[in-house]
């Protein structure tokens, strides 16, 4: 099975294309097996929440906070709401062509491309002058989390340590998705000097042929990637367990036991009586 | 670059006896290589860019071939030859506006041998594609007419989307202007789809140039009522009069109410990627007088839009002077460059 096409240029060399439209096809399916796998093992495995009796201790220790903790300011959610509808325009008007399902989908890509790319930018620096820049990336501190939530998913109670801002989940993804979008974004943007836009004159000898070629692999595997994450995303968004998150992504808040519940407050403190501000 | 052989690659070959024999092995063979009369296949087979291991070759099969009217039009079959539909009287008293199509295609002989199913499937001539480079329509990631070193003398000024590969068909033009309808079969059934939404454009499609899945035949063409009698204007424009594909065609289809234009249709081809019906030129006419001021109107309009590439410039005043040819008629006037 070929991952990437091959073709042969004017001056008769072998030059890189795309990526092979089966590997559309295999992350379509890897993305809905992880789905199934995932929502089986949930429904049949011995997954441990934590005591309600620790959030209860936590809640009577910390009564001085507010009900309601701001998770996501206005401008954060904007940012992901945005984002997420130029992915889906995205997603679809690059995959629902080679399912099938023909239209004129060039213009409506780039487009969304550039409003993807607008709001990546944004959020690179909202997050790195008003947001918590680190809370996001996972390193080595992160081990003993991660071995906590392995060994809660396998049914074992284990007391924290629990996550600071962002859930350890989140975080990967995040890093995930980092990786799959900047190399769509980039490589997008070099594409669009092979087609017509208002914005600069065509110039399809920016690069060589093998220079091209690349960009277009990295873009189409970049591309077949996030079919796979956003799969993903979507299935967590909608989890009974994971609610709370996208609840919080649509309203900004979440309540002061599920703060207590699932966050780690030296990881991540709130102030006992706060000014509405930074988060 | 090419290189012509002087024998035929091997392949398996079939040819079938009926539509449904055709259809059964275009559904068991997924890129079988459907030929008609073979005055494309032929170049891209022994060119070798095209490599199917399949042939089905239609011209055994009666069914596809003759003209008989259908409630006041007509239905030519798809394998019907182009001489026959030159000479058929039916299409000379009704449909003037196909004959002149059919008699300016190619030559006598690709005319006694090419089909008209075939003569509106045919592939673009952009001859970078058809050089076997692994171009957009070929699958690759990009155009080698539309770079600032191209040859692209004969490529689109409107449509383009990546690809400027233009639509070489004369019958085309003539047969979106006369509202034809487009009979396919697969092994899923029939569909008939109109003639204008038969041709796709790079934008829906940039390895096709046709609405046929790779599983379907086009077995007939339906022209109806709605234009027989009309007065009609074909006009092509060739490199060499005696056989040449087009660097322009225009076909008009036009009923008047006294001196005024009541309905028309006017389709170009060669300018794009599929027939361009002008819909803004055809609203733009209607109920005014066929004269030399609104003939002007339309070539303007016509033209809006266009984007000539390096070598092409010349179709823009080529087409606004065919289109206020189509609409004025074809003596006198001034030709505007």
């Amino acid at each position: 099975m070929d991952f990437v096409k091959w073709g042969l240029n004017p001056w008769g060399q072998n030059i890189l294309t795309h990526v092979s439209w089966t590997l559309f096809w295999a992350s379509l399916f890897a993305g809905v097996m992880f789905f199934v796998a995932h929502a089986s093992y949930m429904l049949l495995s011995a997954h441990r929440k934590r005591s309600a009796t620790e959030t209860d201790r936590l809640e009577a220790a910390h009564a001085n906070l507010p009900t309601r903790i701001e998770r996501h300011s206005l401008m954060a959610r904007a940012f992901h709401w945005v984002m997420a509808a130029a992915m889906f325009v995205l997603l679809l008007t690059a995959f629902l062509p080679v399912v099938g399902v023909k239209f004129a989908w060039v213009t409506w890509h780039w487009i969304a491309g550039l409003v993807l790319t607008g709001s990546i930018v944004f959020h690179i620096l909202h997050a790195s002058f008003w947001l918590d820049f680190w809370s996001i990336w996972v390193g080595p501190k992160d081990i003993p989390e991660f071995k906590a939530e392995i060994l809660r998913e396998l049914g074992h109670e284990v007391p924290g340590p629990k996550s600071g801002k962002y859930p350890l989940g989140n975080r990967l993804y995040h890093t995930a998705i980092v990786v799959a979008a900047l190399a769509a974004v980039t490589s997008g943007v070099l594409m669009m000097s092979r087609v017509r836009t208002p914005f600069f004159t065509r110039n399809p000898y920016l690069f060589s042929d093998g220079t091209w070629g690349v960009t277009y692999v990295t873009h189409g595997l970049a591309g077949v990637g996030l079919v796979g994450l956003v799969i993903a995303h979507v299935y967590f968004a909608v989890r009974p367990e994971k609610w709370w998150i996208t609840k919080s992504m649509l309203l900004g808040w979440i309540t002061r036991r599920q703060y207590l519940e699932h966050h780690e407050p030296d990881r991540w403190p709130v102030a006992a009586n706060p000014p509405r501000g930074r988060m | 670059m090419a290189v012509i052989h002087d024998v035929m690659p091997a392949f398996e070959l079939f040819q079938p006896a009926s539509i449904s024999d055709a259809v059964a092995l275009l559904n068991r063979h997924a890129n079988a290589w459907v030929m008609a009369g073979g005055m494309d296949s032929f170049d891209w087979l022994k060119d070798r860019i095209k490599r199917p291991s399949v042939v089905v070759d239609l011209s055994q099969i009666q069914e596809l071939r003759g003209i008989k009217p259908l409630n006041g039009g007509l239905e030519i079959g798809a394998g019907t030859t182009l001489t026959e539909v030159a000479r058929d009287p039916l299409v000379r008293d009704k449909f003037g506006l196909l004959m002149e199509a059919a008699e300016l295609v190619a030559s006598p002989q690709i005319r006694n041998q090419g089909t008209i199913g075939g003569n509106i499937s045919q592939d673009t001539r952009c001859w970078y594609y058809r050089a076997g480079w692994t171009c957009y329509r070929a699958g690759g990631n990009i155009c080698y007419a539309d770079t600032p070193t191209a040859i692209n003398r004969e490529h689109a000024i409107l449509g383009a989307d990546r690809c400027v590969a233009v639509n070489p068909s004369d019958t085309a033009p003539a047969l979106v202007a006369l509202d034809a309808q487009m009979v396919i079969q697969s092994a899923r059934g029939q569909r008939v789809v109109n003639a204008e939404d038969y041709f796709v454009g790079p934008a829906v499609d940039i390895t096709r140039m046709t609405a046929l899945a790779p599983d379907e035949l086009l077995t007939a063409i339906r022209i109806p009522s709605t234009w027989a009698g009309a007065q009609f204007y074909f006009e092509k424009v060739r490199d060499r009069n005696v056989w040449d594909f087009p660097l322009l065609n225009v076909a008009s289809a036009a009923t008047y109410a006294g001196q005024n234009i009541e309905r028309i249709r006017v389709v170009v081809n060669a300018a794009a990627a599929r027939p361009l019906r002008l819909r803004a030129v055809e609203a733009a006419v209607v109920g005014k007088p066929r004269n030399e001021q609104t003939a002007e109107l339309a070539g303007q309009i016509a033209v809006q839009g266009a984007q000539p590439l390096r070598y092409n410039g010349y179709k823009v005043p080529l087409m606004r002077n065919l289109v206020k040819r189509a609409i004025r008629g074809g003596g006198g006037g001034t030709w505007t460059s």
